[in-house]
């Protein structure tokens, strides 16, 4: 994104960007950013030439950080991107920042949530994710971890399939077994189904509930508080 | 018998019950949270079912801890002179 794109991206009318309402209790960091990206001319486009270095600065650190096998210029190429998504996002959202934390503190959640979606998003960008609900297996090894047990996990790991395969819909069956035991990061498999990461968290939240209630009723006894 | 003694992940599989901000309520607060947290406040009580959330959501507890390691080692860029 260049100087001059940032100004074009990033100038709604002040109205727009909160001006005239400006959150109580600020330290002086924020209310010089807030000050500024609500300000005309000049100083705006120096503060999103400035906001645009700030969360290129995150993504770049959080690009690194989790590159994998990306290359250099992979690397550049992705924080640069997400830093541009950021701070469209941050501008996009500047009037519903309360100041309830540090303005960089918020706006770096922005760089931290594209570049990680950006990051997940590459890594399995060659892999399957299948799309047919009843696609995805229960794994054969489900419960096989502890040998010296091996005659009750093996009941364990029956009561869970019965109630996978009784308790859940497809589609909870699927978001389940795909998140929670294939370890397909959420907003990959969002992106994959065409809806959103809040949607698909709300029917796995829902598809454990049915699970646990599930297991219940077949004599276990499942923990109201889950192991970290 | 109870799932604990049976060396499956029960929070990856089950989940947790009482109160869960979501994806969603999870982004929105990110930012108060990670400061309380650092500050040392009682974040997971003044901000009910974020914790529980992060730890039943890799995706979000990953971000979480990318932001609360950026607040503690901030890109080196000043504020406008606003």
């Amino acid at each position: 994104m260049t100087s001059s794109d940032r100004s074009k991206v990033a100038r709604p009318p002040a109205s727009e960007r909160g001006a005239g309402s400006a959150p109580t209790g600020l330290d002086e960091d924020s209310m010089a950013w807030l000050r500024a990206l609500r300000a005309e001319g000049r100083l705006y486009d120096e503060a999103v030439r400035r906001l645009h270095d700030l969360l290129l600065g995150a993504s770049y650190r959080e690009v690194l950080r989790r590159r994998g096998s990306l290359s250099h210029a992979d690397v550049d190429e992705l924080a640069a991107q997400c830093a541009d998504d950021a701070t469209v996002a941050v501008l996009g959202r500047l009037p519903s920042y309360r100041g309830a934390s540090r303005f960089t503190t918020w706006a770096y959640k922005f760089a931290v949530l594209t570049t990680s979606v950006a990051v997940r998003s590459r890594a399995w960008r060659d892999r399957e994710v299948p799309t047919d609900p009843m696609a995805w297996p229960i794994p054969e090894d489900l419960s096989f971890d502890l040998p010296e047990h091996e005659a009750e996990a093996t009941e364990l790991a029956k009561g869970v399939r019965v109630a996978i395969d009784t308790e859940l819909t497809p589609h909870q069956r699927e978001v389940l077994l795909a998140v929670a035991v294939h370890g397909v990061p959420i907003d990959v498999l969002a992106e994959r189904l065409a809806t959103t990461r809040g949607a698909l968290y709300k029917t796995l939240h829902m598809a454990r509930a049915r699970l646990r209630r599930g297991l219940e009723d077949q004599g276990f006894t499942v923990p109201s508080r889950g192991r970290p | 018998m109870t799932l604990d003694d049976r060396g499956l992940n029960p929070t990856a599989l089950l989940g947790m019950e009482g109160p869960d901000v979501g994806c969603d309520g999870c982004f929105e607060l990110l930012d108060e949270y990670v400061e309380a947290e650092v500050a040392g406040a009682h974040a997971a009580a003044a901000f009910p079912g974020m914790a529980q959330h992060l730890v039943c959501c890799p995706a979000c507890d990953e971000e979480a801890v990318s932001l609360a390691a950026l607040h503690a080692r901030p890109p080196s860029v000043r504020p406008p002179a606003g």
